[in-house]
């Protein structure tokens, strides 16, 4: 069983390709990216602003369940092609990631099946590797506070 | 946390991943690694520690030398490290795909 979300990030590379093929027809996938409720289900962030045109831009929030925001990105929409295509930029706020910029490409397989390619470029390679590490430390993180939370509950 | 301890600082650097590649093939002695390189002796005797400290690295006496050997398991951790970030996605993308199964378009 092939892996069906794969990432190609080469060492020493400022990019990296996010690829994965959907059971879904290419009109629909690109449909989750173009409608804010959707894009808010799927991502589990609100969505503040989108304009999916050029000089268009985006803005994501997300919040804790006590109403703290946690995350908060936007970007700028350069284009926007339905069914086919959207280039455009992504900055995580209050972080030192800085931008990035994103190719996303939409292709139809068969009727019924869609391929999404995301070709993503950050300034450096050091910035690129700190952002793929992420989610590993938030991992480390999350266990840690897991614990932090039972310990808190045994005293 | 030591920073030195991390994996990923380690390899950060081209020198050791290069001795990592060296390694890989077959045990070898600081020398022996050492006459791959133009840097100085102690340069790269530094680059060993830092890897024999962050486990990459295992150290085996055979006689009277020292061996240096690739630690597979350590290897693997770092293999994985992208793993978290793509099963990141890899969820995102699952519901994305069972919403949209769902969609109903608005009239």
């Amino acid at each position: 069983m092939g892996l069906k979300t794969k990432i190609n990030a080469e060492d020493g590379k400022q990019e990296m390709l996010i690829t994965r093929e959907f059971d879904l027809p290419v009109e629909l996938l690109f449909k989750a990216y173009e409608e804010a409720e959707i894009v808010e289900q799927w991502m589990g962030t609100k969505v503040l602003k989108l304009e999916n045109k050029p000089h268009g831009g985006y803005r994501f929030e997300t919040s804790d369940d006590k109403g703290n925001v946690v995350f908060r990105a936007n970007g700028t929409i350069h284009e926007f092609i339905p069914d086919r295509k959207i280039t455009r930029t992504f900055e995580m706020e209050n972080a030192p990631f800085g931008v990035q910029l994103e190719f996303l490409e939409f292709e139809k397989l068969t009727d019924d099946t869609s391929k999404l390619t995301i070709h993503a470029v950050y300034r450096s390679v050091e910035l690129r590797d700190q952002i793929l590490k992420l989610p590993f430390a938030q991992g480390i993180n999350m266990a840690h506070n897991r614990l932090q939370e039972i310990v808190n509950k045994l005293k | 946390m030591n920073l030195r301890r991390d994996v990923f600082q380690a390899i950060a650097d081209p020198t050791r991943r290069a001795i990592l590649l060296l390694v890989a093939s077959h045990a070898m002695t600081a020398g022996a690694i050492a006459s791959n390189f133009d840097t100085a002796r102690p340069t790269v005797s530094k680059h060993l520690q830092i890897l024999t400290e962050c486990e990459l690295l295992k150290q085996e006496q055979t006689g009277r030398e020292i061996y240096y050997h690739l630690n597979p398991k350590k290897m693997k951790e770092i293999a994985d490290f992208i793993e978290p970030f793509r099963k990141m996605w890899d969820d995102r993308f699952n519901k994305l795909e069972s919403i949209m199964k769902n969609y109903k378009p608005k009239k």
